[in-house]
């Protein structure tokens, strides 16, 4: 049984604990403020980028488009990007990533697809090292954080690119974290190859309303451009919303384990009080008792 | 002249200029070409060089980039550039010290834009 020292130890360690959190919880604040205008920066040129393709796709046909545009038609290879944190104490963050991953090998796998993965960030390399560590293919770490650098995704997009052109993968598709809100991540699962194409429907409206393009100096010259930097902004976007949804599930997790300490501390002191009066009050009868037996 | 084209600088990480120009010289890969309002649609890739937006008739701002797309329809001109340094408000120096990273990790091509910088500035 826990005497009065233990506990008032006790209250000590959750009460450092509590200043731990808490200041974890402003500094992810702060920084989510920052990811999250990086994260909003960002939408215009992807929002453009990929009208620009949308309005270049609906021309082509797949047997001329480009492989990076419609993949490579068969369906056997894929490669699967995977956006965790480098950092753990982000609530369900990596949780429901690493989760996601191991549903999503599992399915393609029961579909007699070849899984490989590539994995940006720690957390979820490590957790999946052990059982799906020779479907690893590359990884990398520390490129997420509130400065991400475009020579970081173009490491990231090289990989990609290389192993479409050695006919090492036929699909690519990329998992995260969307940033909704600070309270609400979704896991989300986009292809990057073949290129998400909206409806054509949409497009033909566009292009109805406006005279055709012209495109210069062709129009496979300009998709062939066009397609390794979609291919950039499009990883690009995903980190800075997976940045934005760590920062956010940090914030979250980190004021919840400061209420809880500031829960369990009253609970404590209000224990540790009670005992502090009980053994007054043994004490005190101990000594009446004494003077009485006189 | 009133009419003019909407014309917007877009960098990955911000819509770094949207004002309303008369005209918009751009550094297409086929050579430079004014986009001026009513011009024809065209999407063009563009080479490493100066954009040059012009407000009312005259240079308004100069912006070196590092190859990119335009959108050129009769009434807009989007801009998408990777790597875009504005030529009127950089400073030599600052240019200077990020060649300098430029130059430690090797990064050719960054080194070769931020020559170019130098150059048009």
């Amino acid at each position: 049984m826990a005497n009065l020292k233990d506990l008032k130890n006790r209250i000590r360690s959750v009460k450092s604990t509590q200043k731990i959190t808490s200041a974890m919880k402003m500094v992810a604040a702060a920084k989510l403020r920052r990811a999250q205008d990086n994260a909003e920066a960002a939408r215009p040129y992807a929002a453009r980028m990929s009208s620009i393709i949308n309005s270049l796709a609906s021309k082509a046909t797949p047997e001329t488009a480009p492989t990076m545009l419609v993949g490579t038609g068969a369906d056997q290879r894929i490669l699967l990007v995977v956006l965790s944190a480098d950092r753990g104490l982000c609530g369900g963050f990596n949780g429901s990533i690493i989760r996601a991953t191991r549903r999503e090998v599992e399915r393609l796998k029961s579909e007699g697809k070849t899984v490989d993965l590539l994995m940006v960030g720690r957390k979820a390399k490590d957790a999946l090292k052990r059982e799906l560590g020779d479907l690893i293919v590359d990884s990398r770490e520390g490129i997420q954080g509130t400065a991400v650098s475009f020579a970081d995704i173009d490491s990231i997009a090289d990989v990609i690119r290389e192993r479409l052109e050695n006919g090492e993968l036929d699909r690519c598709l990329i998992l995260y974290n969307r940033f909704i809100s600070a309270i609400t991540q979704e896991v989300t699962l986009s292809s990057l190859i073949p290129v998400e194409v909206e409806e054509t429907e949409a497009v033909d409206k566009d292009s109805a309303s406006s005279a055709p393009y012209e495109y210069e100096p062709d129009e496979a010259t300009v998709l062939e451009d066009l397609l390794p930097r979609n291919l950039s902004t499009q990883i690009y976007t995903a980190i800075l919303e997976s940045s934005a949804s760590e920062l956010a599930a940090r914030m979250t997790a980190m004021d919840n384990a400061t209420r809880n300490a500031g829960d369990l501390i009253d609970r404590l002191t209000m224990e540790y009080n009670r005992r502090r009066q009980a053994a007054i009050t043994t004490e005190l009868i101990e000594i009446i008792s004494g003077a009485e037996a006189l | 002249m009133a009419e003019t084209t909407a014309f917007e600088l877009v960098t990955p990480a911000r819509v770094m200029m949207a004002v309303d120009a008369s005209m918009v010289v751009i550094p297409g890969s086929l050579g430079l070409f004014g986009a001026m309002p009513r011009h024809a649609p065209t999407i063009s890739t563009l080479q490493r060089g100066v954009v040059e937006v012009y407000v009312n008739g005259t240079v308004n701002t100069r912006i070196m980039v590092d190859g990119g797309i335009a959108d050129v329809t009769e009434d807009k001109c989007v801009i998408l550039a990777e790597r875009a340094v504005s030529l009127d408000n950089t400073q030599r120096s600052d240019i200077e010290s990020q060649r300098q990273t430029a130059d430690t990790n090797g990064n050719t091509r960054e080194l070769e834009f931020l020559d170019a910088v130098l150059d048009a500035l």
